[in-house]
């Protein structure tokens, strides 16, 4: 018995940028390709075929040239796609196997002229497969709307023209890291977001985790290996995944890096995350995601956060400001300086950034933590309370309460 | 497919008239795309626009362009494309897109 529902989410991606490569059209391959998932589930209670991949790949081709000769202009399309189609048909006779076009795809689906939320759904629908229901539920909006955008995009692709090919070299750089940008959002999206069930966000850095897998995949193939920062990605993905079991303790609070229970981090990911960025590192000069893995792996390898090396965090937060000059990394660069070099210290770097970050909770609260272990007890209560008012995550917020009540303020007051 | 490629650019930078320097780029840029360009041409400033409107079959017509704006349409190209990162790549190569910005804009042709 073929489960139907794995053979979809694992082979979607890969029939379906085949499908578009053969047709030249989104709306086409997506169609037929559905139509082929449900005439499996009638066809295939009798009698399973020998390669369902391939049986899958046939029925959606045929479906799709129905489709097309249904439309206005068929006769000139038919002419136009029958070269494509014969040349694919071959290649399904000769060795049995669809051609794997998803490496084109995944530049289509996150090209820059597409806005960034449409490039973030388009590549989780056609290359992961998600529903356009699952998509909507783990962005929190309306089905509609999130069905309105998928559509919006691939008639921009249709009607500009969006090529559906591997970026020449010379553009190869720019297009990767918007590709890379989308992987990272989304993985961020599930990794960080304010709001949302805890199993749809999983499930988005599950995705997030296996499209770039995938895509180093891909490029290995394509150009015999994969770029460092691509490696980067991948660890700095895994190297935080790790540790998603401790970031939020059973009633739902809030855990912090230093309090997690480290003998709970996955350490299958932990040393396949350290092994990819050190051999990044080896490889060419950091980029910022070889950077932010970089520290994740130091904090992996630590067995304490007292024990971390905290000196080489700021380092490497430092080196990470010279090429990501933000408010919010010089905050990270400030907290690990304190641990480093003494509260005093980080808190002048934090008091520094009063201007650039007064509205970001996150930066009250470190202010307020750090007054704390200065023993700056009211100041520490109302930069707590300034956090509090400005943080919308509830399990933030349920952090700061305790944080607020441990040194005796007012619950009331906030 | 057809392009348009839309140069907008402050036009204080070039409504006394453009560089030499400048002219001699976008001849140099004409020379490389010569192939693509169908058409083009460099406009007067929107000191020189005038807005035409119908309604209710009477004619308005007033001074300036359509809509004021922080760049202002200053040029276009009329280019052939094999698809949009093609007309891109040749809309980055505009001497003005350093200043100001390229609309690329595909052409709805009917059929």
């Amino acid at each position: 018995m073929i489960d139907l529902d794995r053979l979809c989410r694992a082979e979607w991606g890969h029939l379906l940028s085949s499908l578009i490569r053969a047709f030249g059209d989104f709306d086409v391959a997506e169609e037929a390709l559905q139509e082929a998932f449900s005439a499996a589930v009638v066809e295939w209670a009798e009698a399973a075929p020998n390669n369902p991949v391939a049986w899958l790949y046939g029925t959606a081709r045929h479906r799709a040239i129905d489709r097309i000769r249904h439309r206005k202009r068929s006769q000139a399309l038919l002419a136009e796609l029958a070269p494509f189609d014969e040349r694919h048909l071959q290649s399904m006779i000769h060795d049995d196997a669809v051609p794997d076009e998803r490496l084109r795809l995944i530049f289509t689906c996150c090209h820059p002229a597409l806005a960034e939320e449409a490039r973030v759904a388009l590549t989780l629908r056609t290359l992961g497969g998600l529903t356009t229901e699952e998509i909507a539920h783990a962005f929190l909006v309306p089905t509609s709307t999130m069905a309105q955008r998928l559509v919006r995009a691939k008639s921009k692709i249709r009607e500009a023209a969006i090529p559906y090919s591997i970026p020449e070299a010379t553009d190869l750089p720019e297009r990767l890291s918007a590709v890379m940008a989308v992987l990272y959002l989304i993985f961020n999206e599930g990794y960080a977001a304010a709001q949302g069930s805890e199993l749809q966000r999983r499930a988005l850095c599950r995705e997030a985790i296996e499209l770039t897998r995938l895509l180093r995949t891909l490029l290995q193939v394509r150009l015999g290996h994969a770029p460092a920062e691509v490696d980067s990605l991948l660890a700095l993905m895994l190297l935080h995944d790790a540790r998603r079991e401790t970031r939020v303790a059973a009633d739902g609070e809030l855990v912090l890096l230093e309090e997690q229970d480290r003998s709970r981090w996955d350490r299958a990911e932990l040393e396949e995350g350290c092994a990819l960025v050190y051999a990044a590192l080896e490889r060419s000069r950091p980029g910022t995601y070889a950077l932010e893995a970089a520290i994740a792996a130091v904090h992996a390898e630590s067995a304490s956060a007292e024990a971390t090396d905290w000196a080489q965090i700021a380092g490497l937060y430092a080196r990470l400001l010279e090429l990501y000059p933000s408010p919010v990394v010089a905050l990270n660069r400030a907290v690990a300086v304190a641990m480093a070099d003494g509260c005093d210290a980080g808190l002048a770097l934090v008091d520094a950034l009063e201007q650039a970050l007064d509205g970001y909770h996150l930066w009250h609260a470190a202010r307020a933590d750090l007054l704390r272990r200065l023993g700056r007890r009211d100041q520490a209560i109302a930069s707590y309370q300034r956090a509090r008012a400005l943080a919308h995550n509830a399990s933030e917020l349920r952090f700061l309460a305790r944080r607020l009540a441990e040194l005796g303020a007012e619950a009331s007051v906030s | 497919m057809k392009y348009l490629l839309l140069i907008y650019d402050t036009e204080k930078r070039w409504e006394n008239g453009y560089e030499k320097m400048e002219l001699a780029e976008y001849g140099a840029f004409a020379k490389e795309f010569s192939a693509q360009i169908l058409g083009g041409h460099a406009l007067k400033p929107t000191a020189t626009a005038t807005t035409v409107r119908v309604r209710d079959g009477k004619r308005l017509t007033t001074d300036g362009p359509f809509a004021e704006t922080k760049e202002q349409l200053g040029g276009y190209y009329l280019v052939e494309a094999a698809d949009l990162d093609e007309a891109l790549g040749i809309a980055a190569k505009i001497p003005g897109a350093r200043y100001g910005s390229i609309e690329v804009r595909p052409l709805l042709i009917f059929a």
